[in-house]
């Protein structure tokens, strides 16, 4: 296969196979997206999209402070309004403005999708660099459990668990970031495997550099565009994923906004206010589109192939 | 070969041990307490632990895993607490429909992600390439739960193309009632396989294209087409196969959501039902037999791909 994503050994014991399949999942935007061309400029369209992701963010954090109609005011004089002057996007069936329920809504999809990456890098990048950089036993075990983890279809395992446990938005972020650490971890230790035998690791250990040092100080660097680039293809993964959860209605519960739960919202009243979902629809494909075409392009542009174990 | 099948079975034995558990656990070690479910919130204290008595739930946790696993061994998943129904026969009924839905889509998707990509593969970085790559890549983007209430819009309520939502046909009463009924969620499922086996297939082709033995049949004098066909097609349909069968996992999220969305009794239908009346034994069996059937799926595709290509097979 030409999966240069994730260099995962070509079906090693266990579920290697089901971790392409991951692979194909979270890595949807760069799986098997080898370019023959070398390295390119990052190309206006890059920018635009890195601006596109940079507003949202802002735009949500500052949500306050904007110009905003509330996203839980019910104004009852304007209920299912298509767009208009004073309600850019038009109103929901309870009167809500639908502009400010989205930017209020990027706030869950963006805290879960960056946070659920984060907790997945903390547990599954630590672990990798080290199984990594030490190999040996404590590899063996580590690498062995991310395959048996893998193997489990994870989807079904969030849904039962957010079901079970609870749905406030740090639990579906724990629980999605655990979901995301067994592919995170063989993403960094597939990276540190591949600069833990060079010279300058080498040298450095010769210099008399504790182990802590060498992984911090040589190691860390070198592996974080690999982690970098494919932490927002994950971060995208994870918003797909936040959304079809909350369109099942499992996610964070309504009266707060998020693009999954309006999408839900709005899917009964498809023959009349098609605009419902429209808004939260686009507001989603934009955001993934931007998030799937930045990470792509900074794994084209570090050349994050890591090389095949 | 035989080394390696049964290093596999070994593996497969042992996620399939750790699935049982995890599954086992899930349900046991969340919060929730099924007699409440069973008898209300306001039963007295006797009756629930008469219940939990007969359930089995106040044995050690370890016993309960080895009664509940001797139970699914010989086929039997427990019963609704809702409907009473056993839980193996909610899954009978719903699987098929999971079933048909993954493999219309998977018709609707070979063909055109294969003919995409040859076209494109043919002259890399020309227009057709250019335009087909393009759109692709946007379509990473549309996952099921965007594109199906779009599609129904545009093609139930719109066009009337396709039926709308709770429109959904047994088999029995009649097959084209059916397939048309199945028709918009399974081209909504299509969508990312789509998008995934293009990519794949068109990168594999272009790397291939450049590998000596074409240029060799090229300078023979073969012409493009049957190059393409012949030569180039054929070693990368295998990588294309696995694509198909490592997918299933989000295959199965996708038609979850349909099923959500056009009301039709899948699995994921009763899944979030069975989630939103806290039936608990119904919710366990579910998420079994998916992860169960999703690795024995992978565990088939990876068999198959070790016979067809034995160099997989040689560690």
């Amino acid at each position: 296969m030409t999966d240069r994503l994730v260099p995962v050994e070509p079906l090693q014991v266990g579920a290697s196979v089901s971790i392409r399949a991951v692979d194909a999942d979270v890595g949807g935007a760069a799986a098997a997206y080898t370019e023959v061309v070398g390295k390119k400029k990052l190309g206006w369209f890059f920018w635009a999209c890195a601006a596109w992701i940079a507003l949202v963010i802002l735009a949500a954090i500052f949500a306050n402070l904007l110009p905003l109609k509330n996203p839980l005011f019910q104004d009852y004089n304007a209920l299912n309004k298509g767009p208009s002057s004073s309600h850019l996007l038009g109103t929901d069936d309870l009167g809500r403005d639908i502009f400010s329920r989205i930017i209020y809504g990027a706030r869950v999809s963006l805290v879960i999708g960056f946070g659920a990456i984060l907790i997945g890098l903390a547990i599954g990048g630590t672990l990798g660099i080290m199984s990594g950089y030490l190999r040996g036993k404590f590899d063996t075990v580590t690498n062995s459990a991310s395959y048996v983890l893998l193997a489990y279809p994870a989807i079904v395992a969030i849904i039962a668990i957010v079901a079970f446990w609870g749905n406030a938005w740090w639990q579906i972020t724990l629980i999605l970031g655990v979901a995301a650490s067994p592919l995170l971890y063989r993403v960094v230790r597939a990276s540190t495997l591949s600069y833990s035998t060079r010279e300058f690791v080498m040298s450095a250990r010769a210099l008399g550099a504790s182990n802590g040092r060498i992984l911090v100080k040589e190691i860390l660097p070198n592996v974080l565009p690999a982690i970098a680039s494919f932490s927002l293809i994950g971060v995208a993964t994870v918003i797909v994923l936040e959304g079809s959860l909350a369109f099942l209605g499992l996610s964070v519960q309504p009266p707060t906004p998020s693009w999954g739960n309006m999408i839900n919202e709005g899917r009964t009243e498809l023959t009349t206010d098609p605009w419902l979902v429209l808004f939260p629809a686009l507001a989603i494909f934009l955001f993934l589109l931007a998030l799937n075409f930045v990470g792509d392009r900074l794994r084209q542009h570090f050349d994050v192939t890591v090389g095949r174990l | 070969m035989t080394k390696y099948i049964a290093k596999r079975l070994v593996a497969l034995v042992v996620i399939l041990f750790f699935i049982s558990l995890g599954t086992f656990f899930l349900v046991h070690i969340l919060p929730g307490d099924p007699t409440v479910t069973i008898l209300g919130p306001n039963d007295n204290a006797q009756n629930r632990a008469i219940l939990l008595h007969q359930l089995g739930l106040n044995k050690p946790l370890w016993d309960q895993y080895l009664i509940w696993i001797g139970h699914v061994l010989s086929g039997n998943l427990g019963q609704s607490y809702v409907t009473h129904q056993t839980v193996t026969s909610v899954i009978a009924d719903a699987f098929p429909i999971d079933i048909e839905l993954i493999v219309i889509s998977q018709l609707i998707a070979f063909p055109i992600a294969i003919v995409l990509a040859l076209f494109a593969a043919r002259r890399p970085n020309k227009a057709f390439d250019k335009v087909a790559t393009t759109t692709t890549f946007a379509g990473l983007a549309l996952p099921p739960f965007i594109v199906a209430p779009l599609m129904v819009i545009v093609f139930s309520i719109h066009f009337h193309v396709f039926p709308g939502p709770a429109s959904y046909v047994p088999i029995s009463q009649g097959f084209w009632t059916n397939i048309d009924s199945m028709l918009l969620p399974s081209i909504v499922l299509a969508i990312g396989p789509i998008v995934i086996y293009y990519r794949l297939l068109r990168n594999d082709l272009i790397a291939t294209l450049q590998e000596e033995f074409i240029t060799m049949a090229r300078s023979k004098g073969m012409t493009d087409r049957r190059v393409l066909l012949k030569h180039a097609f054929r070693p990368s349909s295998i990588s294309l196969l696995a694509s198909a069968g490592i997918n299933i996992a989000s295959l199965i999220t996708g038609a979850f959501v349909v099923e959500f969305l056009l009301q039709m009794p899948g699995l994921g239908y009763e899944l979030v039902n069975a989630i939103d009346q806290r039936d608990y034994l119904v919710v366990q069996g579910i998420v079994l037999v998916v992860a169960v059937a999703v690795v024995i799926i992978n565990f088939i595709v990876d068999f198959f791909f070790s016979v067809v290509d034995p160099r997989i097979a040689r560690d």
